[in-house]
């Protein structure tokens, strides 16, 4: 997988398009048919240039149109953030631990810290079994039972993300108030990252194991994609050498494929990073900086989702709110920048 | 004359389709023999049983023996990474590993765990290293640049790395799956040099579809056709005197 496959992976994917390794093949695979009638646009008939120049053009402003889409909202929240701006310097704002609307204190650190703690807590746990799921669908499954498992892992992707937060709060809330925090709290209670004091279930743990089953399907297919597109000759070159099918797959493929393997990861983190309905469904909403895994926690994305429209009567609170949009923007775009540079710079090495 | 390998009604299927039908034949001990026969003949396969890389192609089934000094291959309780240690491969295309030149040869001692011994006795994984790339005619052109990517290099060179790659598990066996096919003529001849070379401690097994390169290494031929042998001897009986009329044809050129 090279960096161009990698980055229109990346830009399909941000870009909301579910389906996008199907579209990413389509790309690939249609050709143009030669035989047969030829089905023909029902345009107007002016000369074939002059359609050509006309095509081009119209092509041209719809690129134009959706690649200035993104810079534009940007531009708009920074516009509507203004008014805080002026009276909050950024760095105020950014490490501000109070909020209190009503007081005039708009401090974003715990939604900022609450996103990367949730965000951060769904990837350990979503990446090790995804990617020990995709080897074994890429290295040692069958290519029939492949092909039976792949359509039901890919089902999760599907799955509406209100429906996760109601799954979230009857089964995953339940299980970490009465099962995960009082066995953490007994075992593992000397580490004040497993500390929890009267837990509710609503935690920052049971958004990042939402999130973690909502990322599988990311991970496994873009993962075992990129694995199974190793050549086979390289395997057998290791296998020739005496290699176990694991020495073959640690030492040979997922070197070789380690870039893809990565965009895969980035990937289920950008998901992640901005899902909103499910994690604010079972995450607790306090704005305070969580301790542990079991204290709750408010991201930015809840903070936005949840007051935007209501109580706008209070001075700056919508300009507040638009600079948190503000700011996960400015995040997410940071992220994407930063690993599209490190995987360019994988990609070149390989 | 000493057999190294001896093949006992070997079969090999795609799916339904058979691709060697009850093949019979002895490989002898050192020296270069080379399996000839027209495109689609079973050659590569019958060559990917004699190490059992060939079940690592889906859908494919191998019935039969495979005796290397003796001891059956295919039996129940044979080892097939210590198969394929003993019995290495040169692939008709090279592919180096995603490493650097030097890790490319040392890669198959470190999986077989020679590394941990090597470390004791000081810096001798690097003679190692050095020992192979030179049996492989490449250690003047990479010296200076032992830890850069194997990628790097050009086709030719990449071919003779993977030799060197191969050669560094000290096989018992080399197995050549077209070694020189997708090489330039300079290159292709190098390997071929240093296949000669080799042969005289190593028995080395060639898939050829060149006569040419045929007559020039073999000590011995084994004629396939249509997944049947047909027949096998030594080179210079064959060339001169093949007993079978579809060895005189393909000879002539008039199959194949």
């Amino acid at each position: 997988m090279g960096s161009t496959e990698i980055n229109r992976c990346l830009s399909l994917f941000i870009s909301g398009k579910k389906n996008y390794i199907a579209l990413m093949k389509e790309e690939t695979l249609i050709r143009p048919r030669t035989h047969g009638q030829r089905w023909r646009l029902p345009l107007p008939k002016f000369g074939r240039k002059r359609q050509d120049q006309v095509a081009g053009r119209l092509m041209g402003a719809l690129t134009l149109t959706a690649a200035l889409l993104a810079p534009l909202m940007a531009l708009a929240l920074l516009l509507r953030a203004l008014p805080i701006l002026r009276v909050t310097p950024l760095t105020d704002l950014l490490t501000g631990q109070d909020w209190a609307p009503l007081k005039g204190l708009f401090g974003f650190s715990p939604f900022i810290v609450g996103t990367f703690w949730v965000t951060g807590v769904g990837m350990l746990i979503a990446v090790p079994p995804s990617l020990l799921t995709a080897i074994f669908l890429a290295e040692y499954a069958r290519p029939r039972l492949r092909s039976l498992l792949i359509p039901l892992i890919d089902l999760l992707a599907g799955i509406p993300s209100v429906v996760y937060g109601i799954w979230g709060i009857l089964t995953i809330v339940p299980f970490i108030e009465k099962v995960a925090a009082p066995w953490a709290s007994r075992w593992l209670g000397v580490l004040p990252l497993f500390r929890s004091e009267n837990p509710t279930g609503y935690s920052v743990l049971a958004g990042g194991m939402v999130l973690a089953v909502m990322v599988f399907p990311i991970i496994i297919s873009v993962a075992e994609d990129v694995i199974r597109a190793v050549p086979q000759g390289l395997r057998e070159a290791s296998l020739a050498l005496g290699a176990t099918r694991w020495q073959t797959i640690w030492h040979v493929v997922l070197k070789r494929a380690g870039a893809g393997v990565l965009a895969a990861i980035v990937l289920g983190f950008s998901r992640a990073f901005g899902e909103t309905m499910a994690v604010l469904m079972v995450v607790g909403n306090v704005a305070k900086v969580p301790n542990s895994i079991f204290d709750p926690a408010y991201p930015l994305t809840a903070l936005i989702a949840n007051n935007y429209g209501e109580m706008m009567s209070i001075p700056l609170y919508d300009a507040a709110l638009l600079c948190a949009a503000l700011i996960l923007l400015l995040l997410v775009l940071a992220f994407n920048i930063a690993s599209r540079w490190v995987l360019t710079r994988l990609v070149r090495y390989e | 004359m000493n057999t190294k390998i001896a093949i006992q009604n070997l079969n090999a299927y795609y799916g339904k389709e058979q691709a060697l039908k009850g093949i019979e034949a002895q490989i002898p001990a050192g020296g270069i023999t080379v399996i000839v026969g027209p495109s689609g003949c079973g050659k590569s396969t019958l060559l990917r049983c004699l190490n059992r890389l060939l079940e690592e192609t889906n859908g494919v089934r191998v019935t039969g023996q495979v005796l290397l000094d003796g001891e059956d291959i295919y039996a129940r309780k044979a080892d097939v990474t210590e198969v394929r240690t003993r019995v290495g491969l040169l692939a008709p295309k090279p592919f180096p590993l995603p490493m650097s030149i030097y890790d490319n040869v040392s890669y198959g001692r470190r999986i077989h765990g020679l590394e941990k011994l090597e470390r004791r006795n000081g810096r001798s994984l690097d003679r190692k290293v050095e020992q192979y790339l030179r049996a492989a005619g490449l250690w003047d052109e990479v010296k200076d640049r032992l830890h850069d990517p194997a990628s790097g290099l050009s086709t030719g060179q990449q071919q003779r790395l993977c030799l060197a790659r191969a050669l560094a598990v000290e096989p018992e066996v080399l197995l050549c799956d077209e070694p020189t096919s997708a090489l330039d003529p300079i290159s292709a001849q190098r390997i071929e040099e240093q296949l000669k070379l080799l042969s005289a401690e190593t028995t080395v097994v060639i898939v050829s579809h060149s006569l040419r390169q045929a007559r020039r290494l073999a000590d011995h031929i084994i004629f396939l056709w249509m997944g049947n042998l047909v027949e096998s001897g030594p080179s210079a009986q064959m060339f001169s005197a093949p007993r079978d009329e579809r060895t005189r044809a393909y000879l002539y050129g008039d199959i194949g």
